[in-house]
Order: structure tokens, then sequence, then C-alpha cells
């Protein structure tokens, strides 16, 4: 046996996949619900997501934009303007009589919902905006994403957007099988489109813009499909972040969000779907978790450790950053994906080294 | 007259914030027009200005702590360009503007643990906070400063770009960046050039925002940072008489917003203005003609 | 190489996740944990540190308690919500997942409503000490707050306004997305609409520090109060370049002015500022003034303590709120007769207490019931707070 073929691939892959979600079940089962695990792996899940879609425009396509969060804010508002329950919107509507939205969505439609209305706000960005090139194109996402925020906050769609304040009371999930099955069939579209050929159209926009379009790839067409589809799953994304923090508001989607966003798919090597998952929840893991000891003062015996207060953490982080983005350029991953044949080869060659001595005595 | 009375103090303030943030804008446009790069970390520098000055003038006197405080913050955006930026000099533009975004999120995360992220309050300059009255309204000296010494600064760093070595270089440096290495120009001695100048009028920029508004935050830099560049890119990046117009329309524009009441739209004015000039002309106010924007 | 990097990182994630799932926080058995949710840092961080030390204080009067004649030490878990409504719920979820009996908090009512569900989630209750908007504790029966409601603050500063200045049109100016101002503001406007007065209303967003063209546009329209419910942070540059600019209007705010930023801003000038507070650093009641001085002798001995309050020992309102938060947390434990989160939270609804900012009973929204508020000047010649009047609803 040389190599899987492809249908022992999808086979494995395929037992992997529900060997993890069986895993989570199990997790669930018998860890206390209010274990930090639970809190990382929900929210790693949905920067997963994000960090993919992200990644799908920067890391595929080249194309350089900062408006992550902007698409994300649409995404979130969309969902929870669309399912607030009826009966509770005087409560969240209380400055503007109720709104003016007088139905409630499901929340899978909600979420679709979601992802639809940002692609559309995308797709019309991306008709001037996708024209320019590199910095300038990220100079523009990130004035439009600041638009957004600007129009969503004000007080005449106050109906609709509730002005300023708070989004609430909405249907949430508590479940970590919820965000992981959203953001996983999310992902799983994102690689199938990466493996098409539109997928392999991107990555030559990538490589060579003239050679590309030498080629016969309509760079505008093929770029605004991109731009839209990965607005799409930000959307998604953000739909799925409103749940879990139970509240949103516009405020919370600033540019430091798309910047974190951005170091993240750094982190996880640029073009790498793989490395942007688990850059995300290795992230996660450090930011909500196990570094939260750095902001704490601590004392071993009566000495005290010298630096540790609020926000080392965040600086420990920004330095780990810039070291990546110096030095390990390719960041965990580089371009390259995690694939099992690349495991097994790693394992075989253990292995058969070993049986060979085992033969030799 | 009551008409001019009444608004006067949205054009004053207009003028003073335009002042300040050209000072500002300078630092953009002379990187970009040399390394094709936008200095995120530019507006943080104009942060850390601000701090360093609260905390020096708490031991220092005045006479001290402000030349101090130039020195140091022209000190730091020189590091920044050795450590974050020469290193990545042959790496594509994206790793470059991903290390200026790290560089911002690094010294913003800085200042953050320094503080322990509570605002503080910049101390008082003599002089230059007192109230002067101008036709009728109240205001700060500096407001009426800020131009003026806007306008001499830029006086003489146009003068020194156009009449001195070093001048002759930049010039040459952003005209053709490979050419002029043929040539012998020692392009790292130019680009910390360059750092060094955008770094000082930052600033001095820096002295005059927060003696107007006179509380420092870790994020106060990033919002005047990005309408700085805004503003570089407005008035065509690459030039600095350009950038020191397209700040001033910029901060007059923003406070005219605010007077006629559409106050959640001031911030998003600034970045619809930069949408409409990159797609309507790219080359900005006075930018030369480039293909490589569009 | 670059393989076995990712390999490694691989594995050490997965096990630090299995390591991180067999440490559940060995809870010995007679330690029953507060916890303390409140901004250390960000626009509120100021005034959240002081309610931090209110805490601390009481936590230092009294460390132990007694249950079923056994003697549980209390430990606080202090976390940083950084004034952010989506850092809150994971800084709520560090506080969930240390198994705290109850938890105090936050400074800011938009903290508190964006953290609420977490708490709800895992079943503990809360005891918000200075939040203040209706919504912290509007249709959730796990938070309680001992301080009075924005409806009630909104009416009596609108009435302080009319009685003292006669004012017939104000300035509101409140912060975008803060649901603390926003609630305020509009709540002072039907007052003060009531009251047969007219308002101007602007907004600003995060990050704004130019205040003068608001403050020009209230001096066009001739108002006799500008309203500015805000964070300190905000507040220190309205009042310099309300100073700067010469107006001479009153400024009127809410509780959250009740800090020694405020005097800090506006020493040495001329500008009137009103503030109305839970609490009197003046009070002269037996338990308020042993709470005063034992409080200041308590900072003055702690230099970093002292360095958290502003770097002086005057006592803001909300340490004291913090305080009265704490006590009311070991009544009801007490009354509960076990660290349970979920009898604390039962107990909690018939807890009575008297505290140093006045008597604590719930009614049945879970809101103290409170029908006084101090109303206090800025004295800006030594930067002290002047008290004013006390001002109830007529």
């Amino acid at each position: 046996m040389e190599h899987l073929n492809n249908k022992q691939k999808i086979l494995i892959t395929a037992a992997l996949i529900i060997g993890l979600f069986i895993l989570l079940l199990v997790l669930e089962q018998f860890l206390p619900s209010s274990s930090m695990l639970f809190v990382v792996l929900k929210k790693g899940a949905i920067y997963a997501l994000v960090v993919v879609s992200m990644n799908l425009l920067n890391g595929f396509t080249g194309l350089f934009s900062l408006g992550q969060a902007g698409f994300m804010l649409i995404g979130a508002y969309t969902y929870a303007i669309f399912t607030i329950p009826v009966e509770a919107r005087p409560m969240v509507y209380q400055y503007f009589n109720g709104g003016i939205v007088k139905f409630t969505l499901p929340v899978i439609p909600a979420i679709i919902l979601a992802g639809i209305v940002t692609a559309i706000f995308a797709y019309l960005i991306g008709l001037p905006v996708l024209r320019l090139k590199s910095d300038y194109l990220a100079i523009a996402t990130l004035g439009f994403a600041e638009i957004i925020r600007a129009f969503f906050q004000w007080d005449k769609l106050g109906p609709i957007t509730n002005g300023s304040n708070l989004l609430k009371l909405y249907p949430v999930f508590h479940s970590v099988i919820f965000p992981f099955t959203v953001a996983g069939i999310c992902i799983a579209i994102i690689v199938l489109l990466i493996n098409s050929s539109y997928g392999r159209a991107f990555k030559a926009i990538r490589d060579d813009e003239i050679a590309a379009e030498a080629m016969g790839i309509n760079l505008a067409h093929h770029k605004q499909i991109s731009f839209t589809i990965s607005s799409f799953f930000a959307g998604i994304g953000g739909a799925l972040l409103a749940m879990f923090q139970t509240t949103v508001q516009a405020s919370a989607f600033r540019a430091t969000m798309t910047y974190e966003i951005l170091l993240i798919v750094v982190i996880g090597g640029i073009g790498s779907v793989t490395g942007s998952c688990l850059a995300s929840f290795l992230f996660i893991a450090c930011s909500e978790w196990w570094l939260r000891f750095l902001d704490n003062t601590t004392y071993i015996g009566s000495f005290k450790v010298p630096l540790l207060a609020t926000g080392f953490r965040k600086v420990f982080f920004a330095v780990v950053i810039m070291i990546i983005v110096l030095f390990y350029n390719r960041g965990i991953m580089g371009t390259n994906e995690f694939s099992l044949d690349a495991l097994i080869e790693f394992f075989r060659k253990r292995f058969s080294k070993r049986r060979k001595e085992d033969s030799a005595t | 007259m009551a008409f001019i009375e009444k608004n006067l103090p949205y054009i004053l303030a207009g003028i003073s914030v335009g002042g300040q943030y050209a000072l500002i804008a300078i630092g953009y446009t002379m990187v970009y027009g040399i390394l094709r790069l936008i200095n995120f970390a530019h507006g943080d520098l104009f942060m850390a200005a601000g701090f360093m000055m609260v905390y020096l003038s708490a031991t220092l006197p005045l006479y001290i702590a402000i030349p101090l405080v130039i020195i140091l913050t022209v000190i730091l955006g020189f590091l920044i360009e050795r450590v974050a930026y020469k290193p990545l000099r042959k790496a594509p533009r994206m790793s470059v503007m991903i290390s200026a975004i790290g560089v911002s999120y690094f010294i913003q995360n800085s200042a953050w643990y320094i503080t322990s992220g509570l605002a503080k309050q910049y101390p008082t300059i003599p002089v230059i906070s007192n109230s002067i009255n101008v036709w009728g309204s109240t205001t700060t000296v500096v407001t009426v400063i800020t131009p003026i010494l806007t306008i001499i600064l830029v006086a003489a760093l146009v003068a020194l770009i156009r009449y001195t070595k070093i001048g002759m270089a930049m010039r040459a440096v952003s005209r053709d960046f490979e050419t002029s290495q043929l040539m012998g120009i020692r392009i790292n001695t130019v680009i910390s050039y360059t750092f060094v100048i955008g770094s000082f009028l930052a600033a001095v920029g820096s002295l005059l925002y927060f003696t107007n508004y006179t509380t420092v935050t870790p994020t106060a830099g990033s919002m005047p940072g990005l309408k700085a560049f805004v503003a570089a890119v407005f008035g065509g990046i690459g030039s600095i008489p350009g950038a020191v117009l397209g700040a001033f329309i910029i901060g007059i524009c923003e406070n005219i917003i605010k007077g006629l009441g559409w106050t959640t739209f001031y911030d998003a004015f600034t970045f619809a203005l930069l949408i409409i000039i990159l797609i309507a002309k790219p080359s900005g106010l006075f930018g030369e003609k480039s293909t490589d924007k569009v | 190489m670059k393989k076995a990097l990712a390999v490694s990182l691989i594995l050490s994630l997965l096990i630090m996740v299995f390591a991180g799932c067999s440490t559940p926080g060995g809870k010995s058995d007679n330690v029953i944990k507060i916890g303390v949710y409140e901004p250390a840092s960000g626009d509120n961080g100021a005034g959240g540190k002081q309610e931090t030390l209110g805490i601390e204080f009481a936590n230092k009067v009294v460390d132990t308690i007694e249950l079923d004649g056994k003697t549980y030490k209390i430990e606080l878990e202090i976390v940083d919500n950084e004034s952010s409504n989506d850092k809150g719920p994971s800084a709520a979820a560090t506080l969930v997942s240390k198994k705290v009996s109850v938890v105090i908090g936050s400074y800011g009512s938009s903290v508190s409503i964006a953290a609420s569900d977490v708490f709800k989630q895992a079943g503990i209750p809360v005891i918000g000490a200075s939040c203040t908007n209706p919504q912290v504790t509007l249709g959730n029966t796990h938070y309680f707050r001992i301080c009075y409601l924005d409806p009630f603050q909104g009416t009596v500063l609108a009435n302080f306004a009319v009685d003292k200045f006669g004012a017939k049109k104000a300035y509101i100016l409140t912060k975008l997305g803060d649901d603390y101002s926003v609630g305020l503001g509009n709540y002072f406007k039907e007052a003060f609409t009531k009251l047969g007065g007219s308002v101007v209303e602007e907004s600003f967003a995060e990050g704004n520090s130019d205040f003068i063209a608001y403050l020009t546009t209230a001096v066009n329209n001739d108002v006799d109060v500008i309203f500015a419910p805000t964070s300190t942070e905000a507040a220190s540059l309205i009042i310099s370049q309300a100073i700067s600019q010469g107006i001479d209007i009153p400024l009127l705010a809410g509780d959250t002015w009740d800090s020694s930023v405020i005097l800090d801003a506006a020493k040495g000038s001329q500008q009137e500022i009103f503030v109305s507070t839970f609490f009197d650093e003046g009070d002269d009641s037996a338990l308020g003034s042993k709470f005063v001085t034992d409080f200041k002798a308590w900072l003055n001995a702690n230099p970093d303590k002292l360095n958290n309050n502003g770097g002086n020992d005057i006592v803001a309102a909300v340490s004291a709120l913090g305080y009265d938060a704490y006590m009311t947390a070991l009544e009801a434990i007490k009354a509960a007769g076990s660290p349970d989160p979920k009898k604390i939270n039962e107990a909690l609804w018939n807890v009575k207490y008297t505290g140093v900012t006045g008597d604590i009973a719930f009614d049945e929204n879970g809101d103290a019931i409170r029908n006084v508020a101090f109303i206090k000047q800025a004295n800006t010649a030594d930067a002290t707070w002047k008290f004013e009047a006390i001002q109830s609803v007529k």
C-alpha cells in the first residue's frame, strides 16, 4: 500500500470527524459545564470559521482586505434582529417602541440570512473597492468597516438596529456541538471551493495577476466572487459570535478585531486552512485561559513574581506575534495543509525503520 | 456677525485639529513615498509620545521633559523601522504591512500594560494651555499656535527636502528605489532619516494635540492616525503640501459635521472621503500620476 | 523541521487541553469564594477600581463566616472585565469556572447586562453595586442590585435642574452604545420635558476626544444646563474643554462623575459641576462615619490601594456601595446556610441589611428600594466635594 486511495481517505476523514464529535459529546457529559475548556472550544470554533474566511481572501486570492469586523457586524446584527422573540422586543427596543420588525425567524434560516445579507453588502462594496490594489484596498475596506459601524449606530435606524444599544434575548446555543457543526460545514464548503476550478483561479490571481489574466481568468469576476463568498462566511461567523456572546453591540466590532483576526491568519500560515483552524484554537485558548495567570500579581512564597500585572498577557502576546511575523513569517503551517498522507508517512517512516531493525536481528 | 460668532468655535477647533493631523500625516506620506508602506504604527507612536510626556513631566521640569519626549519619540520611531521593517525589505508588501499592524498592536498593548488601561491626564504646559479671546469666542492659545507652527515646520521641511543633500537623496529614493541604490545612495540612511523626521513631527503634533484634548489613553492614537493617513491619501500620497492641505480640510469638515448635528457620522465621513477620492482620483489632489495604485 | 514543529504544537495543544480538564480548581472544604466582576482598565477602570477597593476593604473587615458551627474563610476572586461588552462575558466565564458562590459587580451597566446570561446559565446570583440601568435586573431572577435606578436618578437630576437653576432648556450629551449613558440621558429627558423644559440631544462615539464642537452647539442653543452622563474618561475631557472655552453653563451628571478624576479636571477653574450620588463622605450617621474613618485609615496604610483610589483618600460612593454589596452577600450566605449558589439566590430575596449607604431590601425585580439621592458640587478651589442637597422624587 503506497498511498491511500481517495475512498479510503474520505472514510478516514469521516471517521475522524465522527470521532471528534463523539469526543465532544463525551466531554460535555463528564466535565462540568463551567469548565473554561468549553468557552475555548466554542469561541475557537467561531474564530476558526472567521479566520478561514479571511484566509480565503488574503491567503488564497491575495486580496488584502481589512473589512472583516464590519462584515461580522452585519452578520451578527442580521441574526439578532430577526431572531429576537416578538414578546421580548418591547424590552430590547425600549427606546424605539419595540422596533419595526414584528416577526421572528427560526435559528438556522436566520443564520443563513445573516450570511446572505452580509454577502449582498460585500458585493456592493466590492464593486468600487476591488479595483484598488494591495494597501489601498486594505485601507478602503478598513474605511468601509468603520462606515458600517457608524451606520448601525445611527439613531434614525433605531427601530431596526436599536441604535447604539445592545441587542439581546435572542436564541443562543449552549452545547459545543452547535458551533462545531455550523463552523465545520462552512469550512468544509470553503475547502471544497478552494479545491475547485475557482480555487485554482484564485491562487493563480494571488501568484501573478497578469499571468492569470493572460490565461483567461476574468480578474474582476473572480475577485468579486472571492470577496462575496468570504464575506458570506464572515457574516455567519458574526452570527455565531453574537450567539456566543449572548448580547451584541456595534461598538465591539472595531478595527482591532480585524487586526486580531489577521494576526491569527498569520500565525496559522497565510494560505493554509488547517493552519488557520489550529491557530484560532491556540490563540483563543491562550488569551482566554492558559495565559490569564500573566494578568494576576502572583506570589511564590513571599517573592513577588516580577512583571505580572493587568495587561501583561497582551504584551506577551504582542511579542510572540512580532516574533512570528519577523522570523517565522510562514506561520505554523505555511501554505501546507495538515493531511492524512503526511501523518501516515511520518509514522510509517518510524515503523519501517523499526521493522528493518527487527528483520535485521 | 452673530453667525460668525456662533460658528467660529467650530472652525477654530477644525483648524487646530487639522494642523495636528497635518503633523502626523507628513510622517505617513514621507514613509509611503519611500517605502510604499502604510506605517500603521505611526498613530501609536503619537500616542506613545503622549504617555512619555505624562510620565516624564511627573518628575522632570517641563523645559527638560519636552525636548526629552521629542528625542525619545524619535529614537522609538527609528527603532521601529530598524527592528520591524528593515528585516523585511525584500519581503512582499503585505508582510511589511502585517508587521506594521503587529507593531501597532505591540505599542498599544504595552501602553495598556504600563498604565493598566487607565486614562492619564496630560500635564498643563504654561502659556499654550491658557485661554484667549479670538473675535468674541474663547479658546486656548494652542488652537491659534497650531496652524502657525504647522506651516513653519512644513516650510522648513520643504526647504530641507529641496536644498539639502539628504533631501535630494529622499526625492531620488522615492522616485526610484532600485536605481538610486545603484547610484550609491545609502538607502537605509535615507529611510532612517525619513522615520526620524516623521517621528519628530508626530512628537510635536502630540504635544499640541494633547494640550487641547488632555486625556491620553492607549487607543488615543489610532483614530488620529487613521485620519492623518486619509489626509495623506486625500492630498496625494508622497506630497507634503498635499498632506497638510488634506489634513486641514478633514479637520474642518469634521467639526462642521459635528456642528450640523450629524455626530454619529463624523468618523465615517473621513472614510467616505477616502473611498471617494480613491475611486475618483486615486492620485489625490497633488499626487503624481502613478500606475501602481489601481 | 517545519512539519515536526507543527506536529509537536498539535500534540502540546492536545496535552494542554487534557491537562486543563483534569485541574478543576481544588476547592477546599472551608473556603467560600466571592467573585468580583469589575473593570480595572478601560473607560470605567478608575471607578471599577474604587468599587473593588470597597469590596476588598469589606473582605478585610469580615473574612470568615460561620455556617452550622463550621468556620469558612471567604476569598475574593477578582477579574477585570476591561469595561468592554465583548471581553466581559469571558471574564465572567473565568469566575464561573473558579466556582464562586456569588458575584459582585459591575461598575457600568453595559458590562453587567452583557455578562448577565453567563451567570444565569451557571445559576450564580449576582449583586450589582452601582449599575443603575433598569435592564440589568429586569426579566431575570439572578441579578440583584443595591443602588437606586436610572429612572429615579434621571428624575432627581431633572428636578434639581429645575429647582436650582430654573432651567428651561437642557443639553444632553450621551455616549453611543453605553447603556448607562443612553438610558440615564433618556430618563432625564422624560422627566425634564414633563416639567415643561425642552432638550437638545447629541451623542459621541467611543474614542472621541474633541468635545469643543458639542459644547459650542450647547452654547449656541442657549441652554441652561448641560447634562452629560458619561464615563470619567470622557468627563475629564468635557470639563477641561469647557473650561478652556470659557463656558459658564453648569454641568450636571450622574453617579459616575462622583470621582476624584472630576475634581482633578475642574481644579482651579470656575466651572460649576453637580453630581447625584449614593453616599456622601460627610455622612454623620454612626455607621457611615465609622466606615469613612476606617476606610481612609486602610487606604493610607496601603500605598498601592491609595494609588488605586486615584492617589488620594477621598471616599467614593462606589467604594461604600462595594462594601455594602459584600456585606449583603454575606447576609445572604448566612441566610442560605450554605455556599450553594442556588440557595444563596433564593435567600437573597429576603435579605434585609442596614449598610453604610442606608437600608437595603429587594423588591420583586431584585432592586434595592431606595428613595433618596445625594447631590454634591465640585469645590474647584480645593478639589473636594461639597454637599449640596438630599433630593428625592416628589
